[in-house]
């Protein structure tokens, strides 16, 4: 054996210690930082685990289906010599797998291409081709008003209650990219989500025929917790064999991220890390780096990577660090309002804070419409004013509104009705968000529409 | 099998920290080949036997046994032509290379020279035979790019007699002179090593007090900074940090930018290589590119090349300053460098301090800033150069208090604070004109108010006063509502409302607001507040509030900004005009 180079697995019985989700085994040689293990317990059932760190003989392992019911004396642990792989295969759309990347619906083995390493390696920036192109949702508060380009990180933060899972399955449904001729595939990641939930976009995909194009990654709220640190990896590397050698431009949706988070404080609390703000270890920004920074574009191929990441704020709170971090990290933010749910406007995307950062490149002549910056700063200007205008009422009585307040007011609340409300099976196109702006914009007086030019208003203003 | 006596073995992996034995010898600092893929690690503690080593590399499939590998060299950047329009990683690879030789991801153990061996660059000599030279002294210039001259230099720590000098075409590793010095001869070519973390000295600091124009309005006018000067820009996620950075970046009348994306995102390099090409320095018409040095250590590269990527900028830029040119330092985020530093301590179960920051965060910071200044460089002709240094800090939840703000806050001179709310509202910069500060304002207010007879620092002292009025009247307002206000009170409103969004915003994407010349800026601020005068006269005097809200000039006003740079005479024209329009209605 060459010295320190693992050449091959290697079985050990030498458990010393087992704490949380991790175990600490002893008298090793020739184990690696990274490397996977499988755990064989007594009653013959098999778990899987991490190394976390290698000191002298001693291996630090991490349990991703955790370490209930382990005895130190009755494991083996077997080295696997390599990291964390994922076998890809095109096969793969249309398809059902756990966090590991094992198959979980009833059809059969996936046969892979090969295997790929799932921490996957940073793209060179020098090679980063800036995203520029539209992805229509379908959604009027995102293609209109935040828009999603091809290779942007922009993700919902949403609160506990709201119905972020279903905004998230018509996304998955409904997005396309416009021009013909070019591949689209979603990836589904799911992380800590209800058996129910899981049902329901399993069968609305199935029912709709998203399946088809879709990869999902399901991790259910009853799952081993530890499991959700590999998904999310899991999943990217799919959509990076989807984009980069099938040339696809693939969508992923992770959703909760904050599960996924508080599985890494699980593990940091057990290392007994010196812990971060509200207990999460201080490498969360980084860690969520490493999966938030894989979308992306590169100069010369075709696919892409675009990411829709969807968490839930504790107690609304965007300072959590969870959507704090998050923010930090991606390219805009999509906000999902308490209020407007309680309203009962479906999907209660609040617009005013939302703002997708890379909008301005994907929209325009050619690409949406001439006229979409302009709407876009107009509606959203008039909705903000109207908003403000119904706060002042509130606190001086409608008494104190102009005429053209009263407008406003009357604008904002067709706004949210008209343009915000929509359908869960209602997926617009780019011309008929536009439409429904133009529409609204009747509704204030010609004079005070200061952000749109006036060509664009003798064209596209209903008369 | 041979054991080379610069050979040790690790003992221990844990995240971007490996520990190895046997590096007897090993030095604080000195670069390391880890493992069978030699990735670079540097050492950054000594224990007994056991060195700490922080790898640049992701440490996936090491472990106890590997060899590790003594370099006998300090963590080093190569200085010479070929750095400007570059784009390196924290420890100085070329990332252009990297992708045309490696693929589009960035492989492990990579490795490729910083300045190109094949290119040719032709050396012209300042310098004779005979002439006596000291470090920092001016041997020759290479053009390197339109508007760069590269100043080949005695190299600090040399000197002698210039024995044999010439004009040369040759790459980096061409020897262009031969000087004769205490210990017999050496050759010197056009590249110089530098250790990163060793500032590049200096003959002497000066104290700075030349403005840095940037070309942005609040910051120039209201909190400016100078050639040599740091300052920070904190601010929660989306107030606008980077696009301050970007924004001086382009704009500011620095000679060189340096430019650290340290664990920010992928795409905002993108936007500056993108972009930079195309856009022009307004003072020589050449593209922006062509002063800029990038270096890129996104935040998904290894952590500890990002704590690493500081110190190769700011090494970058002190070796230009040494040249005598005013080189102005962005590093996008700071924050990200104090978290790299804090992963690592934590792995070498350090003593953590406040929020698990390493104890020496707040000397770490300073001495990071330190290396920015305005000084006379080594070498004759008492030659100046500056280091400016803009680091943008990225707080937790926005909060200020936290320690790097703090820390930070501690060393510069001048504060930029991004606020939330205004960001919320979509006015950029969203810098807080009530909280912010310069300390170089008494000195960049002594040289304008010599252009200005007074005027700037009085304009900008009144404009000021306005504002912080009616931040108290705001809070009035939302008692008692507006109706309750006197109409000169309103009036002023309406001022605070116009230095707002007629001077303060700017809009860094409309091409002819995202730079505003001194004359032109000191022009709208002039006009805003002359029209504040006559109205309060006119008030006064019996005319109308609703009236003077009403008048079209005010419009006229609000699109001043936009007036293009070679009309400065409009403003003359649009005072006039608000002047006549306000005295009408006074009757
Ligand atoms: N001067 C400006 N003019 C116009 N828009 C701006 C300006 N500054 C900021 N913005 C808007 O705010 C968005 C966020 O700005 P920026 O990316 O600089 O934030 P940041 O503080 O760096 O955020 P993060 O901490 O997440 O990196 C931009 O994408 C842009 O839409
Ligand atoms: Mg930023």
């Amino acid at each position: 054996m060459k010295l320190g180079i693992p050449d091959a697995a290697r079985e050990y019985r030498t458990v010393r210690q087992v704490v949380g989700p991790l175990m600490l085994v002893d008298g090793l040689d020739g184990i690696t930082y990274g490397e996977i293990a499988e755990i064989l317990l007594s009653d013959g059932s098999m778990r899987r685990g991490r190394v976390l760190e290698v000191s002298g003989a001693k291996a630090l392992v991490q349990v991703f289906e955790g370490t209930s019911g382990i005895s130190p004396s009755d494991v083996k642990v077997k080295f696997l010599g390599k990291g964390m792989e994922l076998g890809v295969s095109p096969d793969m759309l249309g398809r059902v797998f756990d966090g590991f990347g094992r198959v979980k619906d009833d059809g059969p083995p996936i046969i892979p291409e090969r295997y790929q390493n799932v921490n996957g390696t940073p793209m060179n920036p020098f090679s980063r081709d800036y995203p520029n192109e539209f992805i229509q949702t379908g959604i009027s508060t995102i293609d209109l008003l935040n828009t999603l380009v091809r290779g942007q990180k922009l993700p919902i933060f949403s609160g506990s209650g709201l119905p972020h899972t279903r905004l998230a399955a018509q996304i998955a449904r409904q997005a396309t990219v416009r021009a013909s001729g070019e591949g689209f595939a979603v990836v589904f990641a799911a992380m800590g989500i209800t058996f129910e939930e899981s049902q329901f976009f399993v069968t609305d995909f199935r029912r709709t025929g998203a399946i088809e194009r879709t990869v999902l990654f399901v991790n259910l709220a009853d799952d081993p917790p530890i499991e959700r640190i590999a998904l999310p990896r899991m999943a990217l590397t799919a959509a990076e064999y989807l984009a980069y050698e099938r040339e696809m431009n693939v969508l992923v949706i992770l959703i909760d991220m904050t599960n996924y988070c508080e599985a890494l404080r699980e593990i940091s609390a057990a290392r007994r890390e010196v812990p971060g703000r509200r207990g999460y270890p201080g490498y969360l920004y980084t860690d969520l780096a490493t999966i938030y920074e894989r979308a992306g574009r590169i100069k010369g191929r075709k696919g892409s990577i675009t990411q829709i990441p969807v968490l839930t704020m504790p107690e609304d709170d965007k300072t959590h660090p969870v959507p704090d971090l998050t923010g930090y990290i991606t390219e805009g933010q999509i906000i999902i309002n308490r209020g407007l749910h309680t309203q009962g406007v479906y999907p209660p995307v609040d617009v005013l804070p939302s703002l997708s950062r890379l909008k301005d490149k994907g929209i325009g002549a050619g690409k949406t419409r001439e006229d979409h910056a302009d709407l876009m700063n107009q509606l959203y200007a008039a909705y903000a004013r109207g908003k403000n205008a119904k706060e002042l009422a509130v606190i001086l009585g409608e008494g104190a509104l102009t005429d053209v307040d009263l407008a406003f007011v009357a604008f904002a609340d067709a706004f949210e009705d008209r343009f915000v409300r929509q359908g869960e099976d209602e997926d617009r196109p780019i011309e008929e968000s536009l439409r429904i702006g133009w529409e609204l914009l009747t509704l204030i007086p010609r004079g005070e529409l200061k952000r749109v030019r006036d060509e664009y208003v003798d064209k596209y203003l209903p008369r | 099998m041979h054991m080379d006596e610069r050979e040790g073995r690790i003992v221990k992996v844990s995240g971007p920290l490996v520990v190895a034995k046997g590096l007897d010898g090993g030095r604080m600092y000195e670069v390391v080949r880890v493992g069978q893929y030699r990735l670079f690690g540097e050492i950054i503690a000594i224990r007994g036997d056991e060195y700490s080593i922080q790898v640049y590399e992701e440490t996936e499939g090491l472990g106890p046994g590997q060899p590790v590998l003594r370099t006998g060299e300090p963590l080093s950047v190569e200085l010479g032509p070929g750095l400007l329009r570059s784009i390196y990683d924290g420890i100085q690879r070329p990332l252009d290379v990297l992708a045309r030789d490696f693929g589009d991801f960035i492989v492990r153990g990579a490795e490729r020279p910083a300045l190109d061996r094949s290119r040719k660059w032709s050396f012209v000599p300042a310098a004779r035979a005979g002439d006596k030279v000291e470090p920092g002294d001016i041997l020759g210039e290479v053009q390197e790019t339109e508007l760069i001259s590269h100043k080949i230099m005695v190299p600090p720590g040399r000197s002698g007699v210039v024995k044999e000098i010439g004009p040369v075409v040759g790459t980096v590793d061409t020897q262009v002179a031969v000087i004769e010095g205490p210990e017999g001869p050496f050759g010197v070519t056009m590249l110089q090593k530098w250790p990163v973390r060793v500032p590049r000295p200096v003959r002497r600091k000066l104290h700075p007090k030349e403005q840095l124009v940037t070309g942005q309005r609040i910051i120039d006018m209201f909190f400016p900074i100078v050639k040599g000067g740091t300052a920070c820009v904190p601010g929660p996620f989306g107030s606008g940090k980077t696009v301050v950075q970007h924004q001086l970046a382009k704009w500011a009348d620095a000679r060189i930018v340096v430019y650290v994306g340290c664990g920010e995102r992928g795409n905002e390099m993108t936007d500056v290589l993108m972009e930079f090409p195309r856009l022009m320095d307004p003072a020589s018409g050449k593209p922006l590119m062509e002063r800029t040095v990038l270096v890129a250590n996104t935040s998904n590269m290894p952590v500890a090349a990002r704590e690493a990527s500081v110190f190769t900028g700011i090494t970058i830029a002190e070796y230009f300053r040494d040249m005598g040119y005013s080189v102005a330092l962005m590093a996008d985020s700071t924050s990200r460098w104090a978290e790299a530093m804090r992963e690592i301590s934590g792995r070498l179960e350090e003593m953590p301090g406040e929020e698990g920051y390493p104890a020496y965060l707040g000397s770490r910071i300073a001495a990071f800033y330190e290396r920015g200044g305005y000084a006379v460089c080594l070498g004759g002709g008492e030659r100046t150069g500056a280091v400016s240094i803009i680091g943008a800090v990225s707080p937790p939840g926005g909060d200020f208090s936290e320690p790097v703000v703090q820390a930070t806050l501690r060393v510069v001179k001048v504060f930029w604070g991004l606020d939330d709310k205004l960001a919320f509202s979509r006015h950029f910069p969203a810098i807080n004109w009530l909280s912010s500060y310069s300390l170089y304002q008494e000195a960049v207010d002594e040289s304008a108010d010599a252009l200005t007879s007074g005027k700037w620092s009085e304009n900008r002292k009144r404009a000021m006063a306005i504002l912080k009025r009616e931040a108290e009247l705001e809070e009035l307002v939302r008692l008692v509502g507006v109706d309750a206000l006197a109409m000169e009170d309103r009036l002023l409103m309406q001022a605070a409302k116009m230095i707002r969004e007629d001077f303060l915003h700017q809009n860094a994407f409309d091409e002819r607001d995202t730079y505003t010349s001194i004359p032109k800026q000191f022009a709208i601020l002039r006009v805003i507040l002359r029209f504040y005068d006559e109205a309060k006269e006119a008030l006064a005097k019996g005319a109308l509030l609703e009236d003077i809200l009403g008048l079209a000039v005010l419009e006229d006003i609000a699109r001043a900004k936009l007036v293009p740079e070679d009309d400065l005479e409009r403003f003359d024209l649009i005072e006039r005009q608000a002047v006549e329009a306000v005295g009408a209605l006074a009757g």
